[in-house]
């Protein structure tokens, strides 16, 4: 037999182990050599003809995490996507055609092609936690299932439940994967291989009547294109087709095929070769890679992510209160210091309110209560390993800040601020110990984005800025590396794009018109609700702090809004009216031209900053520019990012734009500095 | 070095503020409150939680949920999984119990360093099923067959499903089977309390909580809890400003209807809070380099007729006294806890009377007088609540403070227990500097 270097085959009294452990990895994914591989051992499966097959992992932790994405990459068409489809859908069939039973053990994530494999068994055991993930998250990166996956879901769990686990991408807990029958069993890890054995020794229940009943039902082309049409409803809402086809595709490949196995394998197949070949599936593969590029800063500095256990918080406004929760529900210990009672208390509601969210066990909410503590007296400060100031934007009293807790701070404690105008050389120069100083600049809403901007100034500390990054990986957040100049990254490019919207609304054009311009290009929140959002006064203070350092100026409608006291969502009114934390938007219409003018000068708005960004080195380079843009503003993830988007336009066909602009709107739209410069390679 | 004796000194101490019960369930649970005023007074301490040697908790009325509630604070407190953690349970006097079990063990040379406290929270006392509605439950579930089932149905009465109120139940001594109230009915009447007394015994707590309110001298003791509906508590919420002799001699006697004395207004207020102290003994105040705020001396405590409890003081303070061999002049400062007017107002009465000294105290004749100067100046029980389990610790801690204020020396705190009880305990402060005498 060949030598096989991904797979284990082990024999004990009838039991057949059959063992996935993918060398030099620290996750099983399944390229074409685990798949090839699991081919040439199924042979000798059939072969020895054991009782049972046991599908194991042979890492401590994680099932299968998904196919080998870095795979998706070398695909240059559809042709040799479809064959490498193809190979996979034999290699699966095999598996689930094995004459005895099957049963794959799930000692954690079970990922997209993981859970695919699984589903080929004849059963599936998971162990229970709370942290381990089992779904099919291929929409996220622009495809659907290609290994089989939905047509066995399906068959598995019923097409309701499967079509919105799929369409959604969105991943189980082990114990609601049983609930839905995604899994046979969640029990503890020390009871795996029993629960396994167990699952074997059972005879397969027929189907109920009530799921006989549904499955004759479904098998009729009209229920299924009933059913399709409620969910597309739902689907729509959610992401525009043009922008993300693979989950309207998914739907369609089961509302023409729903009762044929075979076609919709086929189908499925040739589904996902279109699809992986597409330019959006390229750029949410580009981002996935970009993500995990920034979640191994840390690591290559070779910082300890690990001693990160207690975290001071100065300031319990809304982004203070919501970085100390977060921290939290992260397995931090957060005191949280305000000399405003009032402040504090509401603090300690919105963190309520976000653990009980996600944690919804009463016992692990009181648990994380537990950790967050409201400090009045600010006695926290002397034992915590980060020590994190978000008060108001006054330089003064950040200064007073930091000359204060470096007074108390344990030594080797990160001093940070999570400011988002003040430059920090002059935060930090009062300190004994200046490099200890950096900025954690956090996005609004906390818990949601997942960016944090790790801000270098002058003075800070090689040293402090590897520990700042390997905290942000600790609370499970993308750190990007950012100079200390006004607005850093996101908010520098996001704000002439705002202005512009709020210029448009001061031209008479709807909010409502404004905000629809930019999501029909893919933003994931219109300007205009974005600002209500902020906040009008923080976007005025740091539209005011960003046009003194680099010119223009911020219309006068926001600052009459200001002082008319209207400062968006949080005083019920800003350009919309606020009720329930939902906007009030109207109906409005407006044709396809106007709707394509307004989204060019909000976008070029943004090029043309992201340019100048490049030129001025505020980060380190295109790729860290479009995950910044994407993962801490909402940029249209499918469209890879400001610069990719340049790209996509031809730079010079985008140059050329400007001209036009220019020539309308005036000298806001003039090319920056930076352009000529520009080395975009493909 | 076990059996080595080693003084105990006073650390350091917090405390919730107290919450008066408004019918419903409170926002905090026992251990929550423990949780809530223990956190902040760790966060300032030089050492860490997890180097306590033992946590004890004084707890009448633990939740469903809090069974030894010292441990479950001690390990949400973060004290960690090795240090043991135990509860202690002597009615009112629970969170006294505790400084008393934690002195003794570090008197001994058990621990070193101890985190003792009492926690109460009377709102969450428990409304039960009666034993019978509960056996009745156990049949109808037995029943198997259908008629058995009809049976065990006919057996049902409305009446069955009468609640039993754990708080009022708490206040009735069970064994004499008088409330709590009455009981002080019965010392006041014995040693001629008017009412009147009561009710100016009672605003003169109110109005001497008022204006410590107002000089900021909780500000050091409270630290303020917040719940998870966005309110922050920071003040003792049992304080009534307008509270007159006048306006209290307008309420309806609770306990002797129609004609007694003890009304809702001078007795003390059903109430949720936590205290904690730490306590060291020398070797830890080395290792820490702690600083020493006072000294624990000496703990009595005494048995009386639980129909006379209210005089729990008068029997545990007098012994306290002699065999420390100091008169009543001696004692600088007196806390005795205000379970109702009536009740301290009949120990001092006592103290006064030769008679009762000599008959039921052993003495040679009266003790004295204490100076109402000296006594609760910033209010009791009647104003700031009585969270049974709590009050012993808090009147320690308190009488602590005032000592520091006044730099005077040494204080008695001291309470009656239901069931037929006194504590005192006798402390006294750190030498800060030279006394002018």
């Amino acid at each position: 037999m060949a030598q096989l270097n991904n797979w284990r085959i082990n024999s004990e009294s009838g039991w057949c182990r059959l063992t996935l452990d993918v060398p030099r990895a620290s996750q099983n994914v399944l390229s074409a050599e685990v798949i090839a591989e699991l081919d040439i051992a199924l042979e000798q499966i059939e072969r020895d003809a054991p009782n049972a097959v046991l599908l194991c992992s042979g890492k401590e932790r994680g099932f299968v995490a998904g196919a080998d994405v870095r795979e998706f990459a070398k695909i240059e068409s559809g042709e040799q996507a479809a064959e490498a489809l193809a190979s996979a859908h034999r290699v699966f069939a095999r598996l689930e055609a094995l004459p005895m039973p099957s049963v794959a053990l799930i000692n954690g994530h079970c990922l997209g092609g993981g859970l695919e494999l699984a589903l080929a068994c004849d059963f599936r055991v998971a162990a229970d936690s709370e942290s381990a993930r089992i779904g099919l998250p291929e929409v996220l990166l622009g495809i659907h299932p290609g290994f089989g996956g939905s047509v066995r879901l399906i068959e598995t769990i019923g097409a309701p439940a499967a079509l919105q686990l799929m369409l959604s991408g969105r991943g189980l807990a082990p114990r609601s994967a049983r609930r839905l029958g995604v899994v046979d069993y969640a029990v503890p890890m020390r009871q795996l291989e029993s629960a396994a054995r167990y699952a074997v020794s059972r005879p397969r229940l027929p189907d109920g009547k009530l799921k006989g009943l549904w499955k004759t039902v479904m098998a009729s082309l009209p229920a299924r294109a009933l059913m399709c049409a409620f969910i597309k409803r739902q689907l729509r809402a959610r992401v525009r087709r043009e922008h993300y086809p693979a989950p309207y595709q998914l739907l369609e490949l089961w509302r023409r095929h729903g009762n044929d196995r075979e076609a919709m394998f086929a189908a499925e197949r040739e589904s996902v070769a279109q699809l992986i070949t597409s330019a959006a599936s390229r750029n949410l593969v580009k981002l996935f890679f970009l993500r995990e590029k920034l979640k191994k800063i840390p690591k290559e500095t070779g910082k300890e992510t690990a001693h990160f256990s207690h975290i001071h918080v100065i300031g319990a406004g809304v982004m203070g209160g919501d970085i100390a929760a977060w921290c939290v529900l992260r397995g931090l210990r957060a005191t949280l210091h305000d000399s405003n009672p009032a402040a504090l208390a509401n603090a300690m509601k919105r963190a309520h309110n976000l653990f009980r969210r996600r944690l919804k066990s009463p016992r692990l909410v009181q648990r994380a209560l537990d950790r967050f503590q409201p400090d009045p007296a600010g006695d926290g400060a002397r034992r915590a390993d980060v020590i994190l100031e978000a008060i108001v934007e006054d330089r003064a009293a950040k200064a007073a800040v930091f000359a204060e807790a470096q007074k108390v701070a344990r030594s080797g404690a990160l001093l940070a601020t999570n400011t988002s105008g003040i430059p920090l050389e002059e935060l930090a120069s009062g300190l004994r110990a200046p490099g200890q100083l950096v900025g954690l600049h956090f996005f609004n809403p906390v818990a949601r984005m997942q960016l944090i901007e790790v801000v270098r100034g002058e003075q800070s500390s090689p040293d402090s800025l590897a520990a700042a990054a390997a905290f942000a990986a600790r609370i499970g957040r993308l750190p990007l590396a950012v100079k200390s100049r006004p607005g850093f990254l996101v908010n520098r490019i996001l704000m002439p794009y705002l202005l512009e919207a709020v210029q448009l609304l001061e031209e008479g054009v709807r909010g409502e018109i404004v905000d629809r311009a930019a999501e029909q290009f893919g933003m994931a929140m219109g300007p205009v609700e974005l600002a209500d959002n902020v906040g009008l006064d923080v976007c005025m203070h740091v539209a005011r702090n960003l046009t003194k350092t680099y010119g223009g100026e911020a219309p006068g409608m926001l600052a009459q809004k200001v002082e008319g006291g209207n400062l968006g969502k949080k005083t019920g009114e800003g350009f919309y009216r606020w009720t329930r934390g939902k906007a009030q938007k109207e109906k409005a219409d407006s044709d396809a031209r106007t709707l394509a003018a307004i989204e060019e000068r909000l976008i070029f708005r943004m090029l043309n900053e992201s340019v100048a960004c490049l030129n001025e080195g505020i980060v380190d380079g295109a790729d860290s520019l479009d995950a910044g843009m994407v993962f801490g503003a909402g940029f249209a993830p499918f469209r890879g990012g400001p610069v990719a988007y340049i790209i996509e336009q031809g730079q010079e066909a985008a140059l050329r734009r400007f001209d036009g602009l220019q020539e309308r709107y005036g000298e806001r739209f003039a090319p920056c500095a930076g352009w000529k410069e520009l080395q975009l390679g493909e | 070095m076990p059996n080595a004796q080693q003084n105990v000194y006073i650390i350091d101490g917090a405390r919730t503020p107290f919450l008066k019960a408004a019918g419903a369930p409170g926002p905090f649970a026992a251990a929550d409150l423990a949780v809530a005023a223990g956190r902040p007074l760790l966060a300032r301490q030089p050492f860490a939680p997890n180097e306590f040697d033992e946590v004890i908790l004084g707890c009448v009325g633990p939740g469903v949920d809090e069974a030894n509630i010292a441990r479950v604070a001690s390990l949400r407190l973060g004290c960690g999984e090795e240090t043991p953690a135990w509860t202690v349970g002597r009615n009112c006097a629970s969170g006294m119990q505790a400084l008393d079990s934690a002195a003794t063990n570090i008197a001994s040379g058990r621990a070193d360093l101890v985190l003792a406290g009492g926690a109460e929270s009377m709102s969450h006392a428990p409304v039960l099923f009666s034993l019978r509605f509960v056996a009745w439950l156990a049949g109808f579930s037995r029943a198997k067959t259908f008629p058995d089932k009809l049976r065990a149905l006919a057996r049902f009465r409305p009446g069955l499903l009468k609640p039993v109120i754990g708080l009022l139940r708490g206040l009735t001594d069970p064994v004499a089977g008088i409330n709590m109230g009455q009981t002080a009915e019965k010392v006041a009447h014995r040693f001629g309390v008017a009412r009147e007394e009561m009710d100016a015994f009672a605003a003169r707590s109110h109005e001497r909580l008022a204006a410590a309110v107002d000089d900021g001298f909780f500000e050091e003791e409270i630290v303020p809890i917040f719940d998870t509906a966005g309110n922050a508590y920071r003040e003792d919420t049992g304080l009534r400003r307008d509270s007159t002799p006048d306006k209290l001699a307008k309420l309806k006697p609770v306990f002797d209807r129609p004609a007694g004395k003890v009304t809702a207004g001078n007795s003390a207020q059903i109430t949720d809070g936590c205290a904690w102290l730490v306590l060291a003994g020398e070797r830890a105040v080395a290792r820490h380099n702690l600083r020493v705020r006072g000294r624990l001396l000496d703990c009595n405590w005494a048995g009386l007729d639980p129909a006379q409890m209210g005089l729990g003081p008068a029997h545990a303070g007098a012994p306290l006294l002699q065999r420390n061999q100091f008169e009543l002049h001696d004692i600088d400062y007196w806390e005795i806890n205000e379970a109702f007017a009536a009740q301290v107002l009949a120990c001092l009465a006592a103290w006064r009377s030769d008679e009762y000294c000599r008959e039921h105290l052993g003495l040679r004749g009266a003790l004295g007088e204490i100076d109402p100067a000296r006594l609760n100046i910033d209010g009791g029980g009647i104003s700031i609540g009585h969270p049974v389990g709590a009050s012993g610790a808090r009147i320690v801690l308190h009488a602590l403070r005032v000592l520091e204020k006044n730099d005077w020396r040494r204080a008695v705190a001291t309470l009656c227990i239901g069931g037929g009880q006194g504590g005192a305990m006798l402390i006294e402060r750190a030498e800060k500097k030279p006394r002018a005498n």
